[in-house]
This record gives C-alpha cells, structure tokens and sequence, in this order.
C-alpha cells in the first residue's frame, strides 16, 4: 500500500488517464500543490537559492565589486599561498577525522553492545555532541596549554616523559661578568685557566633562582688548600636582593651547588671527577693536575616541557583530535542503532559454524553494517569541509595559518582582508566539494527508500 | 515642532554664553568655560567597541553631557572591526550620531565612503584649543578635520615586576644598552627577564615600531607607515637587528621562541605578574591597557607592578600611541555639541578621575589621573607634544597591519620564531607589504 501511494505521488507530473470528470480536480490539485509549495519555494529561493546565486555572481567580480574580473578570483584559489595550505589541510581533516571518528564509533557501539554498564558508557562518549564547537574549541584550547600547569596534554606527556629521563637541579645557571669560567659547547661550562694541586679554584656561576634550589644546598664555604690535592667551591655568586656582592668570591648567605658534578678534563679525556658537597666545595686528587676543570652539561639539562601542541606541526592533528572527541559519540550512536538491526541468527549461525569473535566482527557484523558505516561516513564528510570554529579557536594567532582550512580562509578573505571576491569564489569551491558527496548520500537514501 | 523647540533652547542659551559654565542645569566645575547648546528633547546615539569598566566610565561621561544639554545619549555596543558593524548600520538606514573609530584610517575609510561629516567651527576651536597639533592633523582627512581624539593609548611602556627588579638589583633603564644589562642582571638572578606575546601578532609590531620610532626617527617612520620606504631599507634591518637583540635569547624570552609563539597577550602579562618572588618573566611589554590585565592578577599597579618608558633605541625615547576619535556620522547641532564636549578637558577630566582612561587632552589636569603610574604615563604622552607616532600597523592596509597570522604579523612572528635570519624577515615584510598597499 505505501509504496503504491509513493508512486502515486511521484507520478502526478505525468497522471495517468483519468476520467474526463476528474480533469478539473488535477487541475486544481495542482493549484493547490503549488500553493503548499510556495512557502517553501520562497523561503529556499530567498535563503538558499540567492545567496548562491549571489556568491557565484560576486565571485567574477573584483575587490570592489564594481568591475568584472572573470576567473582571476578562481585562479588566486590555486596561487595564493594561504588557500593552499588550506587545500591541502582540508585534504588531512577529510581523509583523517571521518574515517577516525567513523572507526572509533564502530569500535565503541559493538562494545558497549556486549557490557553491562553499555548505555552508561555510550551516554558519557555522546555527550560531547551535547557541547557547541565553540565551548569545545575552548575547552582544547586549555587541553593543549604549552604549560604542563595548564595543558593536560602535556601535563600527560611530561608526566611521562620525567619518569624515564630527571632534569637537572641547575637547568639555566650559567657564568656571570668576568667568570674564570667559559662555555664549552653544548651547555657545557670548562675554567679559562689550568688547575694545579695544592691550588684552590672558585667556579661560581649565577642564574638559579634560590627557590629552585636544592633543598639540600647549604650556606656556600671558600675552598681551604689541601697539600698534594686540589680543592675548590661551586656556588650560586648571587644573592637575592644584594646582587653579585664580591664578584667571584663567596659572600655569607649565598648557596652551594649542592650535587653539581664537576670534571677534570685533560687533552679531551677525563682524569678525574667529584661531586660538589651541599656547600658547594670538592676535592679532586692529584691526578687532575694541569687539567682544566669542566661543568658538564649534565648538570644544566632544562626541564622537559613538552611538545607543542599547538606549534605548526602538530596543530592540525591536534584540532582534528578535538573534532573526534566531538564526533565519535555521534557515529557511536548510528552505528548502535545499525546494530539493533542486524538479525542475531545470523551473528549465532557463525559462532556455532566455529566463528571465532574477530572472525565474526570482520565478516558478518562489518559487512552488515557497511550502508550505515557509509552513511556516517559521508555525513562527517560533509561536516569536516565545513569546519571553521574549532580552527578559529584552538589555533593561536601564530599558527592560525597553519591550521588554515577552506573555511576559515574563506572568513579570514572576507571579513579582515576585505576580499569579497576571493572569498566568494571559495565558497563557490566549498560547495562544488560538497555536491558529490551530497549526491552520493541522496543517492543512497533514494535506494534505501525504494528497498 | 521639534525643531521649533530645538531652536528656542538654542537661542535661550545662546544668551547665556557669556557667564561661564552656567549654561543651563548645574556644572560641576567652578573653573570650566565651555558652553554648551540646551538641547531638551534630542536624542543622540553614540557607537564604540568599549566593553566593561571602560564602556561604564564612558556612560558616565555621557551622562554628564545630558545634565549639562538635556540631551539624551544611548551608548550603542559595536563589535570590531567597527568599520564593519557602522555600515551594516548605515545600510540599514540608522548610523548612530557620533562613532569613535580606533585608527586613522577607519577615518578615512568613513570618510571616503561619504559616511563621516566634518567637525563645525565651535568643536573645532574647542579642538585647536585642547590639543596639539599633531593630535588635530591626524584627526584630518584632505586638510578637513573629521576626528576628535578622545582617547588615547600610549604604547612606549614596559611594565616590570617591582619585586623581582629588588630581588636582582635592577633599575629602571632609559636607554637600549641599559635595557640589556638590566635583563642581563634579572637573568642572572634566575628569572627570564622577558614575556613576549607571540600567539598575537600585534603586541611583536608594537615593539618594532618603538625601535622603529626610536632609531630612523619620526620622518622615516611616516614613510615607511605610507610605504615610501621598502622594508629591505637598511633603517628596518638595523631595527630588527636590534630587536634580535632580546629576541634572540632563548633564555631572555619565556618559553624561548617557540613558547613565546604560544603566549597570549593576556598570558604574557600575567606570568609576569603571578608567581610571587619567581614568575615566569620579569618584564612585558606593551601599552598603558597592560593595567587592565594587571587587575586580573593579585598584583597592584603601582607597587608590584611599575613601569617605565620604553627606552630610547636611538637618539630619543620613542612614544607611538594608539587611540580612538570621535566622528559625526549624522550631522545635527547635538551631535557637533558631543563631539565638542568630548574634545573639553571637562569631559577627559571626568573619566581620567576613574581610571584605566587616558586623554591626548593637553588640558586635563595630571592631578586628575587616579595613581602615580597613571600620571607618569599621561605625562611621558603630553609631553611628547608633536614628536609622538601613530601605531605604524594601525595605519596600513589591514591585510598587512591587522590580520592573525598574515602580513606584517605574521612575519614578525616568523622573524620570533627564528631572530637570526634578519635579512629573510625583512624579504617577507616587504613582499607581504607590496602586496597590500598595492605599490
């Protein structure tokens, strides 16, 4: 019966023969058709059909707007750099975030299908969808703070990191004005002159402020001369709020650098070594004599900070991270309720046929559910080639045009370039991506409909 | 009849012009000259991108010149790019009576589209008699004065965070070279001397341009603003030369280069105000609006966090200025009576008084401002008289001066990232440049 009526409708264009008495009644039907129509026919024209119309139009015409300029708006989307990188980052979010997300969902809803706790969890995966993009956008944004203090993300990564590698206790000392000592590449800080046995040295250094001590560095003692030995202080030459006092000398109050490691360097090789006491003095043996003494760059390691998240290179990864966050729960939810329908004896039939689980996930449930995977697919397609508030949020300033996709561009030509026609014919361009895609997908619910 | 009544209370207090500041309703200043029309029964609209306390003190203002008129003003919200928000408005058929556009060319941009109409005689002497020259002139557009200043930026200061400048030692520098030792001495106490906002392309412009100003003068720094002088000009690689100098650090910048990128302007002030004896920078640099974001923080102006004038990279200490001018959009003694009110000491006094306000007003007393950095700011940008310089990217084309991550912004950003290719820097500036201004 339905689709008998469906035909019927489908078939007013060309009604068949009817009974003379009738005729008047098509006509007037199809009166009243295109009164019901109407409404709807205008409010398209004027919202969807114009402004394309429009677009198209002020797209072949220049800045102004007030001399035609053919194709040359067409030809900037191929040379300008910015809609380049767009182009080719709206490539990655297409390929990348539907078929993540896609993924992800069909790994949830098949399960979550098999948990007790199921439609707890899929309420939790689904409701960032309930979030607008702009408070997701915000919400990453911290996420991927620089700051570990901040940034989960690196907070994380940090985490992780410090576990297999410590910093260092001194990470930005470095020798003050007229310092005996020298930088010897790559951190590392070697004395000026020789040291001799029975010598004292001083190696003072300033930069680490007292709070980033060692809580074990004491007060910092002069070297004493020792016979047949050579001895010495390392030792923070700064007080806070007095300054540098006696340039090279050790003044009371000022800390020693508890743990520093200090090397006796000769021709290259390394005779000796010692470890600095909290108050900051060593002792090297008499084989360190005429050797220079060296600060190795162990000792000055910066603390780990981090990857930049939101840096050139990884930002665009970043943002689509986000995007999935969002939409997983979305394709979670559509795929579950593909799986509803699959019929269950079919899934039994396997099993008892010896299927083992990832036999039967990979050659019965998939295939069946292959039209919804698609379905949802294509419409985060659709979604991704639109994409703009994620980008324009988590972006920084700096990087923004490194994240740059077509749309964002096309905001960024219209509105604070002041290029209304580039950023017409980009959004003519958007739409000649999408209109593939939509085919595809109306093609698809025309052929569900008719089954 | 409006207008017939509008005409009677003009008259009515055209004789009263002579007693001074007893037109109409009561003055609060004993001491003040200007006259004022009565205007009973006008209502004007005025348009501005001003938000919170500054959009409150402002009312405050307004509310006054309704006291004094009778006149009835509505602060109208515009969003930026104000240029934008005024012509969906005047393509809607209701501009509002007087807008106050941030740059120079905003003005001429209004007054090219045939939007802005020029100040009458009386605002204009009210004008000529408050403000110096250089003040009026980029007020005008082809020698006719549209724009009345109201108020202004000035963005030749570097805060500092007092507690960590007594913790190493430090004092205040008053030239480039001193600048270094200063940051050398913060740096050797363990503290980064530096916050640079990298993530906004604006706040790197502003430093350039103070070295800019400082080091090629005001002439060169006028034409390179116009695009008369190409950015390979040796005048621009020595500044950026310059520049490298702090930016070229890693360990003088928070974050080094590639962090300094990641941070906000809001972030850049607030590390250097957070963090008791150890914050993650002691010094940042940017206009007198810094104060605003200070007040996020615990740190009060004034005693933890001080100030000082961008040092001299030259021969004199640089003072560029940002700021916004009020301009008639629809002409009507009302609206010429604001504008005139707006370019009075009267009206700067009342809002300098609340603070996080200052006036090009050479007339405003420094006593008005609340606190002693403020006066100490509004003194450094009077006394500059006609030698202080416009933001330079606030004059270019905005593809240039004023998109996130394009032009001259991104460039600098670039150069940030990677201080040592000067010569490469300044390639990028000035393709970017030719592009934008079309030469």
């Amino acid at each position: 019966m339905a689709p008998a009526a469906a035909g019927g409708v489908a078939k007013t264009v060309a009604p068949p023969p009817a009974p003379r008495t009738r005729k008047s009644v098509t006509g007037t039907r199809r009166t009243a058709a295109a009164l019901f129509l109407l409404p709807a026919l205008v409010l398209l024209g004027a919202l969807v059909v114009y402004p394309i119309g429009y677009s198209v139009v002020r797209s072949l015409y220049d800045r102004s707007g007030d001399s035609f300029a053919g194709v040359d708006n067409y030809r900037a989307l191929f040379t300008d750099d910015g809609i380049r990188t767009a182009l080719r980052n709206n490539v990655v979010w297409v390929v990348f975030a539907p078929t993540i997300a896609t993924a992800l969902g069909l790994v949830f809803a098949v399960l979550t299908e098999r948990i007790r706790w199921g439609t707890a969890f899929k309420l939790i995966v689904f409701m960032p969808m309930a979030i607008s993009m702009l408070a997701a956008g915000i919400i990453f944004r911290l996420v991927y703070d620089q700051d570990p203090d901040k940034g989960v993300a690196n907070a994380v990564w940090v985490g992780v990191h410090d576990t297999f590698a410590e910093s260092s206790a001194f990470p930005r000392a470095h020798p003050g004005r007229d310092s005996p000592l020298r930088p010897a590449g790559g951190g590392a800080f070697v004395t000026r002159a020789a040291v001799h046995s029975g010598e004292t040295v001083v190696l003072p250094l300033v930069g680490v402020a007292p709070d980033r001590m060692p809580d074990s560095a004491r007060n910092a003692v002069p070297p004493t001369p020792e016979p047949g030995k050579i001895t010495g202080t390392t030792w923070q030459d700064f007080t806070r709020g007095k300054g540098v006092g006696t340039l090279a000398g050790v003044d009371p109050g000022e800390l020693g650098y508890a743990g520093m490691r200090i090397e006796a360097v000769r021709d290259g090789t390394v005779v000796a070594s010692a470890k600095a006491a909290p108050d900051g003095t060593f002792t090297l043996p008499a084989a360190a004599d005429g050797a220079h003494l060296r600060l190795p760059a162990s000792n000055f390691k910066e603390p780990y900070n981090g990857l930049d998240w939101l840096g050139p290179s990884l930002v665009t990864p970043a943002i689509i991270g986000a995007y999935i966050w969002m939409w997983a729960g979305f394709a979670m939810v559509l795929i579950a309720a593909g799986l509803a329908g699959i019929p269950r004896d079919l899934l039994e039939a396997a099993r008892v046929d010896g299927a083992d689980e990832w036999q039967v996930f990979r050659r019965i449930t998939v295939p069946l559910l292959a039209p919804v995977l698609g379905v949802v697919t294509v419409t985060l397609m659709i979604n991704v080639l639109k994409v703009f508030d994620l980008v324009f949020i988590i972006a920084p300033g700096s990087s923004q045009d490194d994240a740059d996709v077509l749309a964002l561009e096309l905001y960024r030509k219209g509105f604070s370039e002041d290029e209304p026609g580039i950023a017409s014919a980009i959004a003519v361009f958007l739409l000649l991506l999408v209109i593939p895609v939509m085919w595809f997908n109306i093609r698809r619910l025309r052929r569900e409909v008719r089954r | 009849m409006a207008a017939g009544a509008l005409a009677l209370s003009l008259t009515a207090c055209g004789g009263d012009d002579d007693k001074s500041g007893g037109t109409g309703g009561k003055s609060t200043e004993s001491g003040s000259s200007l006259t004022l029309p009565r205007l009973d029964g006008t209502t004007l609209e005025v348009a501005a991108v001003w938000t919170g306390d500054e959009q409150k003190n402002f009312k405050r203002v307004l509310a006054e010149f309704t006291t004094r008129t009778g006149a009835k003003v509505t602060f109208v919200p515009a969003q930026d790019p104000i240029v934008n928000f005024l012509g969906s408005k005047i393509a809607g058929g209701q501009p509002p009576d007087v807008a106050l556009l941030p740059q120079p060319g905003a003005i001429k941009q209004a007054v090219d589209k045939g939007w802005a109409q020029p100040l009458g005689a009386d605002a204009r002497s009210e004008l000529a008699r408050n403000y110096s020259q250089a003040w009026q002139d980029i007020g005008k557009v082809d020698g006719k004065q549209y724009g009345a200043y109201y108020k202004a930026a000035n963005k030749s200061l570097i805060w500092y965070n007092a507690k960590v400048f007594e913790n190493a030692g430090a004092s205040e520098p008053t030239t480039w070279q001193e600048l270094l030792t200063t940051a050398q001495t913060v740096y050797d106490s363990g503290v980064t001397p530096f916050s640079v906002a990298g993530a906004d392309g604006w706040p790197l412009t502003d430093w350039f341009e103070n070295i800019y100003l400082s080091q090629a003068g005001p002439e060169k720094y006028d034409r390179l603003a116009r695009h008369e002088i190409k950015w390979t000009d040796p005048s621009v690689r020595d500044a950026l030369t310059t520049l490298a100098q702090v930016w070229g650090k890693k360990d003088w910048v928070a974050g080094g280069g590639t962090g300094a990128l990641q941070t906000s302007f809001t972030d850049s002030v607030e590390q250097t105000f957070t963090g008791g004896d150890q914050p993650k920078s002691a010094m940042v640099y940017e206009g007198d609006f810094v104060q605003v974001n200070i007040g996020q923080t615990k740190a009060r102006v004034g005693t933890d966090a001080k100030v000082f004038p961008f040092p001299a990279a030259g021969d004199t200490a640089p003072v560029v200025t940002g700021g916004d001018a009020a301009v008639i959009l629809k002409d009507s003694p009302g609206a010429q009576a604001l504008v005139k009110f707006l370019a009075s000491p009267d009206a700067a006094t009342i809002q300098a008084k609340l603070g996080g306000y200052l006036s090009p007003n050479k007339n405003v007393p420094n006593s008005a401002y609340p606190n002693e950095v403020q006066r100490r700011i509004a003194k450094a940008l009077i006394d500059s008289g006609d030698d202080f310089r416009f933001d330079m990217s606030d004059q270019a084309p905005q593809s240039f001066g004023g998109t996130p991550g394009k032009g001259e912004w991104k460039d600098l950003q670039d150069f940030l990232a990677n201080p040592s290719d000067v010569a490469g820097a300044q390639r990028r500036l000035e393709a970017d440049a030719a592009a934008a201004y079309g030469s």
